[in-house]
């Protein structure tokens, strides 16, 4: 089962907190990879608020292609960053791990933000579709503030592998998955955590209805309900579709995937809209068991699980600064000087909920609404 | 000259001609005369025979010859008086003297048309083969990555939804603050939350009253005391007036077809209905006869059939093959289905139901753009009925698995899949294993599955199979007292029994679905389209289907 490492501050850190929050967690991976995925990106990034950072690995043909794509399409480079690589013995090195800092085409300027993103998301998927044959180029994420980097082997080598323990690179949101490599080969598309549009999450548990969930996605018309190397990238793509495409808040994302039974529906002041969106997203219902941390586009970091299998999952912290692991301990390693006596343990039915610039927590109990 | 086949009886059977032999034991046999009464068909008679009997009594032989008058049972060759090896006689024999056994020479097909006319039956598809359905096997089964659950104790909930789920986009609900509510003036289609498994369409005049009461009181005890919302469909031929204008109309699906019988009555009614219908099904074709309309033949007419059905006793009542309305299938279907939607207020989901066919994308995908076409069911090649002709049961038709796995893909493309759902018929439950084959279906993309033959052979002991038992449903001759009008026939049935019957089925196929989901980790809605979760050992099937093969 994958371990999970999340930490949401008003301050910003560096990603080797999570890294060493899932050391702590170690039972419980295998080491076979690591996907650490920034948002409100600090350091390096800090001046370049608002414009789209492109999060890719590639060969240097890819680089090539990429840079010519890039421009063709209109998009001006203002700034690069790659990690100052350490080679670690087990880990294989590729030959370019980028984020690179774009200007939108001119034609976009003055776009609203929706069709920026649409923008900004189609440009990732075409740059997907140029280097997933042969491997040559990878993206993983391409929006304002959000810095994606994935690859396979052991968490803490590969936070030493990509010099984070060394770097000034930081920010105030970080999830970090450490992989548990239980069903499918081991590829960067199938490494959490996933992104769309500026909705990122990670998972873990298998995802037992994927298929169906799958395929429903896949016929929403969204170009971006694509991919599906894991099982868990449909988490993402709901939390995008309820709470973006449809406008639900996000709240009811737990009602989607985890909908209440009619008994506990009739005492929800909602019941009626609830009644017909658990029958129209009947196919998006997960029955678990996984635990879901991600964050949305406003900077709100969240946590919810399955209704019924409950995978652990725990919430801690102060104001200021919250850890959301799949492991308590992982929390002791990120937060050790909470008040334990409140942190949270999310029941069947609760959502937490811990609101932008980590102000404060919310337990959102779906039976009351 | 006259012709020696008059002498010889040259142009007479033999009983290896026939499907069934009737082995009779003269030593066991009492001559009570059971066996010859009950017989449906006459098949087998007493007869007065003279018999030569040798024996020798003495150290050494002396053969003397006697001659004695003996009653015997004896088996007709008469084509019209086969024995369909329903084993009636058996059952009544307090001496185990007689049985019928299967002939696999026989060469009854060749002589079934007399008079020019082709052999007519009950039943099923004569194909004991093993069905795709029961080729599939359920290989997902998840321990430690998604641990399983304990279908014993945990809380499953095994519903599906019947009635068209419009896309969460067009649903009319407005976020207010953090909350949704719900909008005014768009239509929302009725929408039934049902037992996946259902008693599929099969008449008042093609059942017995008793065997019809026994399903209904059935299904009755499952909604109100076992809270498994289990539904039937009426099939063509109306409802009681009792059941029209009670609290239980809820749990039928009322039928139309194209000879629209029962609807006077139905609709004389409506004023009077305190409960809307479950639904409305609108019958275009059966699996068990493609092309050809409901048939109830003149002996099953009486007295109730006749008056449920407005129509007078003892006729032949034929449906035509299709709907005399219907020009087209975008203006008549979905007029059709309109007028339904308005004689129940749109407060009842309608949905027409054809016979499994390669045609049937095109029928779904002008359902698919119809919003208020609730659902589509399909009858595959399996089906039964009352009464047809056999070559429509035996040659014509389409099987179920490929059929549901092509229209379900075709939803996905469109991303209907959830917005009109399938429902499966034709042969689930075929072999015995009803929860195995409706959870393959629903795996392969339908909604809920319908059974009819084997409720008749689960519940009320109906003696038909694949090796052509029985079958003579539409002769109103049914020993079981399943088929028939006859009361003398009919008050064999216990409908008490029936119920009983009906009730324990459907709550151990719901212990069996359970076993199947909870390796799964499916519990709280259906695995719908779940075909990650199927394996089967032919490699032309897997491909055919899109699951895996395995071996």
């Amino acid at each position: 089962m994958c371990r999970l490492s999340a930490i949401t501050s008003s301050d910003y850190f560096s990603p080797m907190e999570n890294i060493l929050a899932l050391e702590t967690m170690k039972e419980g991976h295998d080491g076979s990879g690591l996907g650490l995925m920034l948002k409100d990106l600090g350091g390096p990034f800090e001046e370049f608020k608002g414009h789209p950072v492109l999060s890719a690995i590639c060969s240097n043909q890819g680089l090539l292609e990429l840079d010519e794509y890039m421009k063709a399409h209109g998009f001006k480079e203002k700034f690069t960053w790659a990690p100052s690589i350490k080679n670690i013995p087990g880990v294989e090195r590729r030959e370019n791990y980028l984020a690179k800092v774009y200007d939108y085409p001119e034609s976009y300027g003055d776009k609203p933000m929706r069709e920026k993103e649409d923008l900004l998301m189609n440009t990732r998927l075409a740059l997907r579709k140029i280097g997933e044959p042969d491997g040559s180029l990878f993206v993983f994420s391409f929006y304002p503030d959000v810095l994606t980097l994935k690859e396979v082997g052991d968490p803490l080598a590969l936070g030493e592998f990509f010099g984070l323990d060394r770097s000034d690179i930081k920010a105030k949101i970080v999830l970090a998955q450490g992989r548990q490599n239980t069903n499918y080969a081991i590829y960067l598309y199938a490494c959490h955590p996933f992104f769309i549009q500026g909705y990122g999450t990670m998972t873990n548990g298998e995802n037992t209805a994927f298929v169906p969930i799958r395929e429903f996605l896949s016929g929403r018309g969204n170009p971006g309900y694509m991919g599906y190397n894991s099982d868990s990238e449909v988490f993402t793509h709901i939390l995008h579709y309820t709470n973006r495409t449809l406008g639900y808040p996000l709240h009811y994302y737990k009602d989607v995937i985890t909908p209440l039974k009619e008994n506990e529906i009739e005492n929800r002041s909602d019941a009626a809209a609830l009644r017909l969106l658990k029958k129209s997203l009947r196919p998006l219902c997960i029955d678990g068991p996984n635990c879901v941390i991600g964050f949305t586009p406003d900077g709100s970091v969240f946590m919810v699980q399955d209704a019924k299998k409950l995978r652990p999952g725990a919430v801690g912290g102060k104001p200021g600064k919250y850890a959301l692991m799949s492991e308590v301990c992982g929390v002791d390693r990120a937060v050790p000087d909470r008040d334990k006596a409140a942190d949270i343990f999310p029941m069947k039915y609760d959502t937490v909920i811990i609101a932008p610039g980590a102000r404060e927590v919310k337990v959102w109990n779906q039976l009351h609404g | 000259m006259e012709s020696a086949a008059r002498l010889d009886q040259n142009h007479q059977l033999s009983l290896k001609e026939l499907p069934y032999i009737i082995q009779w034991r003269e030593d066991r046999c009492t001559r009570c005369g059971r066996c010859t009464a009950v017989c449906p068909m006459k098949s087998i008679e007493p007869v007065v025979q003279v018999q030569r009997l040798v024996h020798s009594e003495g150290e050494n032989p002396a053969p003397k010859v006697s001659r004695t008058v003996s009653h015997v049972v004896k088996q007709v060759t008469e084509i019209e008086r086969y024995c369909i090896g329903c084993g009636t006689c058996t059952l009544v024999c307090p001496t185990d003297a007689i049985f019928p056994e299967y002939n696999f020479q026989h060469k009854f097909y060749h002589f079934k048309n007399k008079g020019g006319i082709p052999y007519m039956r009950g039943g099923r598809r004569n194909d004991p083969s093993v069905s795709t359905l029961d080729k599939l096997k359920f290989t997902r089964i998840s321990m430690l990555t998604d641990p399983a659950l304990d279908a014993g104790r945990h809380e499953f909930r095994i519903r599906t939804l019947l009635g068209r789920n419009l896309p969460a986009e067009q649903l009319p609900i407005k976020v207010e603050g953090d909350r949704l509510t719900l909008g005014a003036g768009a239509f929302i289609p009725p929408v039934r939350e049902i037992y996946p498994i259902r008693i599929g369409s099969m008449s008042i005049g093609a059942l017995s009253p008793h065997m019809w009461e026994g399903l209904a009181m059935g299904i009755t005890y499952l909604n109100e005391v076992e809270g498994l919302p289990v539904v039937m469909c009426s099939g063509e031929g109306g409802l009681p007036p009792s059941i029209l204008k009670s609290r239980y109309l809820k749990y039928f699906i009322i039928q139309i077809a194209s000879g629209y019988f029962g609807w006077d009555e139905i609709i004389r009614a409506l004023p009077d209905m305190i409960e809307d219908p479950c639904a409305i099904e609108i019958k275009y074709g059966q699996g068990a006869k493609p092309g050809d309309g409901g048939l109830l033949q003149a002996y099953k007419v009486l007295g109730l059939i006749a008056k449920i059905r407005g129509v007078p006793q003892f006729v032949d009542l034929a449906s035509p093959p299709t709907h005399q309305t219907k020009y087209s299938i975008e203006e008549a279907v979905a007029k059709m289905i309109q007028s339904m939607s308005m004689a129940w207020g749109f407060r009842v989901p309608v949905y027409p139901k054809i016979s499994g066919t390669k045609t049937a994308r095109a029928v779904l995908n002008n359902l698919a753009r119809n919003p208020y076409a609730a659902a589509l069911c399909i009858d595959g090649e399996d089906g039964g009925t009352g009464a047809a002709y056999n070559v429509s049961m035996d040659k014509m038709g389409h099987p179920i698995a490929t059929n549901i796995r092509d229209c379900y893909l075709d939803l996905v493309k469109q991303g209907k899949q959830n917005e009109l759902p399938l429902i499966a018929a034709g042969g689930v439950g075929k072999t015995g294993s009803l929860a195995a084959n409706a959870a393959a279906l629903i795996m392969l993309g339908a909604s809920a599955v319908d059974i009819g033959k084997y409720i008749m052979q689960t519940a009320a002991g109906c003696f038909g199979d694949e090796h052509n038992r029985c079958n003579v449903c539409n002769l109103g001759r049914c020993p079981r007292g399943i088929t028939t009008q006859d009361p003398k026939l009919y008050r064999r049935l216990d409908p008490d029994k029936v119920a009983e019957r009906v009730v324990e089925v459907f709550k151990s196929a719901d212990v069996e679905l359970k076993k199947i989901f909870a390796p799964l980790g499916r519990s709280t809605e259906l695995p719908i389209g779940m075909s990650d979760a199927l394996g089967v050992g032919e490699k032309d099937i897997a491909d055919r289907l899109q699951i895996s093969y395995v071996c």
